[in-house]
């Protein structure tokens, strides 16, 4: 017992100092930049005001919780990210099923579909905005006139809307690509021997299928949203921010903060105030995740 | 309680044949093994009974009705699948009782008949748990009592034992046919290990490369194997074969030349045989006997002690045949052994391989006659 404990430490001292170099670095990287966040976000600093820089106390965090602008944001963030999960969840089970069946041209068919992934989010939501969405030029136009209907204006008439179009259409080929995977790991025997039990083809999906699937849904949810609480560039291309405040989230009202109003020190209490935001998702999500992992 | 009947099925994938048009009766509570090597198609021949495949050609009769165009729900078939293919996000009671959930039987019933199934296979205290947390052994039975909840008319298992070590294997091999007495049900087995197929079938279809070789009970197999192929893969160790040559033939049956000089008569019908012939002379290891005075000689190249038997490996001039000895026997390695056999119990086979029809028939190895099933009509 004694020399196992001592075998420890010795190989303890061992591998915390061949660990020390990356803990080190992870260290540097994520605490100097949140030490430097908090310390600003306690400080009057604006770049419009030099030599003016002060001890604020909670004044940036007073100004920022009264400011309508944030709840508005926070409302924008909330519904963006629940939206896309559920449309990119949803839609990625059902896409998921379609494309493990067996048809012609399977593979290409799949490769199209996961293709949306690989673009850059300022490129899809340039393509969107002038090719999709635009009222005189776009697709979506061209086939309300087929019909003879007026042309959408979307950004102007649906802002939240289409910018929730567009980053689904992003990351539900993410979804898709970690369902269609792990649909391929369920074992065929165990769907036949559904199907001997009298499953219909939704008894499958619903008794076996998702439940099978509800482990890679978790990861996928967790994933998403860690990146969807962040959507930036899909918005600075499109609707920046507008019209008014309608699709400013978080990140994009810490921007608007930030380098439109030069106010470093209350753009810092922004990002303070979406970690604890991101915080409190992540203990639910990691929960959830931990959870679904176990079993 | 059914019969079974499939006649000409055949299945073909794309260009390749699998199954050449099987003929096979099934008589109702009767425990059938389909038995051959790997790919001989008896995994597909099962699929097509079970629904989860269709036949290319020829029809499935359960109890004289034709069910090709039936769902494999609707068969009334249940199967156990290598894998156990259990529900793995369910408990063992919600695994049994999935079948019934489906057919909406209301809650009582289904835990009525699901605690009946564990009891059956002493499942009881583990209707709670996930199957993740049962051993080997366990889920298998959590499978058969998926199957048994169903109450189907015929049991079909895949290769069932395969993944159990071997000691539950035997285990679950006499549990099985214990199952089969007291549920009284047919049961269509499928395996690739003689051993199971000799200790638990009433009938056994021997099948190789999509083509039944032959039909009938374990003892019949074995001692009136129709061809090279059935007689080479039941028994165990294997047949050993050796290259005669017909001396001529009588009433007594056909005398043929020995390797190394002399010659002997085989007890087996002569029609067709010509002198000066080539053909095969096939005795299993337990039939042939080590004798100073035998005909054959060699020299043992590999002692397997078993303790109650011994293999002994003996190179004759042009072949190697394996002798299953008493375990007290002193031979060692390299030693020359003369050796003879039972020509009651020896085979002869033609070029095509087919067998020479023996002229007395084994007691034990009329169809119909094994013991448990006489004993069992009888207590019936």
């Amino acid at each position: 017992m004694r020399t196992r404990a001592s075998g420890r430490t010795v190989g303890g001292l061992r591998s915390l100092s061949l660990q020390a170099p990356a803990v080190t670095l992870l260290l540097i990287w994520m605490l100097i930049p949140l030490g430097m966040t908090l310390w600003f976000s306690f400080q009057r600093y604006n770049l419009l005001m030099p030599g003016m820089e002060r001890f604020a106390g909670w004044e940036n965090y007073e100004y920022l919780l009264t400011d309508p602008a944030l709840w508005s944001s926070m409302a924008t963030t909330l519904v963006l990210v629940g939206s896309v999960l559920a449309i990119s969840v949803i839609g990625g089970t059902l896409l998921a099923v379609l494309y493990q069946q067996d048809f012609f041209g399977r593979g290409v068919a799949r490769v199209l579909a996961i293709s949306p992934f690989f673009i850059m989010p300022t490129v899809s939501a340039l393509v969107w905005k002038n090719m999709m969405m635009h009222p005189v030029n776009g697709v979506l136009a061209w086939f309300s006139g087929l019909f003879g209907l007026p042309a959408v204006d979307w950004f102007s008439n649906y802002p939240l809307l289409s910018i929730i179009i567009i980053v689904a259409w992003q990351w539900l080929p993410f979804a898709l690509l970690i369902l269609l995977t792990a649909m391929q790991s369920l074992d065929d025997d165990q769907v036949e021997a559904a199907r001997m039990d009298g499953a219909g083809p939704l008894a499958v999906f619903f008794f076996i299928t998702l439940p099978h699937l509800k482990r890679a849904i978790s990861v996928v949810i967790m994933i998403q949203m860690i990146f969807l609480l962040t959507i930036f560039a899909e918005i600075y291309v499109t609707t920046s921010g507008g019209p008014g405040l309608a699709t400013t989230n978080l990140a994009y009202l810490i921007y608007i903060r930030a380098l439109l109003e030069f106010d470093v020190g209350g753009a810092s209490a922004g990002g303070v105030i979406a970690i604890i935001l991101a915080n409190i998702v992540a203990i639910f999500l990691i929960r959830m995740v931990a959870r679904n992992l176990e079993d | 309680m059914a019969t079974l009947q499939l006649k000409q099925i055949a299945k073909r994938f794309d260009d390749t044949e699998v199954l050449k048009g099987i003929d096979l009766d099934v008589n109702d509570r009767e425990f059938v093994v389909f038995v051959g090597p790997s790919g001989c198609g008896k995994s597909t021949l099962l699929r097509i009974i079970a629904g989860l495949e269709s036949a290319s050609s020829g029809d499935l009769l359960v109890d004289g009705q034709r069910i090709n165009d039936v769902g494999p729900a609707d068969r009334g078939l249940a199967m156990v699948f290598q894998s156990y293919a259990l529900y793995p996000h369910m408990t063992v009671e919600d695994n049994m009782g999935f079948s019934l959930r489906l057919a909406k039987v209301p809650k009582g019933e289904r835990r009525a008949k699901v605690r009946e199934a564990a009891r059956i296979l002493q499942l009881e205290p583990l209707l709670d748990r996930k199957p993740k947390a049962l051993s080997g052994g366990q889920r298998q039975r959590v499978a058969i009592g998926r199957a048994i909840v169903r109450n189907p008319s015929i049991f079909l298992f895949d290769e069932p034992l395969s993944n159990l070590d071997a000691a539950l294997r035997v285990q679950m091999r006499i549990e099985l046919a214990r199952l089969h007495e007291e549920l009284d049900a047919t049961m269509i087995y499928v395996t690739h290990d003689q051993i199971e197929a000799m200790t638990m079938a009433d009938k056994i279809v021997v099948l190789q490369a999509g083509v039944v070789e032959q039909i009938g009970s374990p003892m019949e197999l074995y001692h009136h194997p129709c061809n090279r192929f059935v007689a080479g893969f039941i028994g165990s160790p294997k047949m050993n074969f050796l290259p005669v040559e017909v001396v001529g033939s009588d009433e007594r049956g056909v005398e043929v030349t020995l390797p190394g000089g002399g010659s002997s008569v085989v007890p087996v019908s002569s029609d067709g045989v010509v002198a000066g012939q080539s053909l095969e002379l096939g005795v299993r290891p337990e039939h042939l006997l080590l004798d100073e005075q035998g005909p054959l000689r060699g020299r043992i190249e590999v002692i397997e002690r078993l303790g109650g038997q011994t293999s002994l490996y003996v190179r004759m001039e042009d072949a190697l045949v394996t002798i299953t000895a008493d375990g007290d026997v002193a031979n060692a390695v390299h030693d020359e052994v003369r050796f003879g056999f039972e020509q009651k119990r020896a085979h002869l086979f033609d070029g095509q391989g087919l067998a020479l029809q023996g002229l007395d028939r084994h007691p034990l190895s009329e169809p119909g006659r094994r013991d448990n099933r006489a004993r069992h009509d009888a207590g019936a």
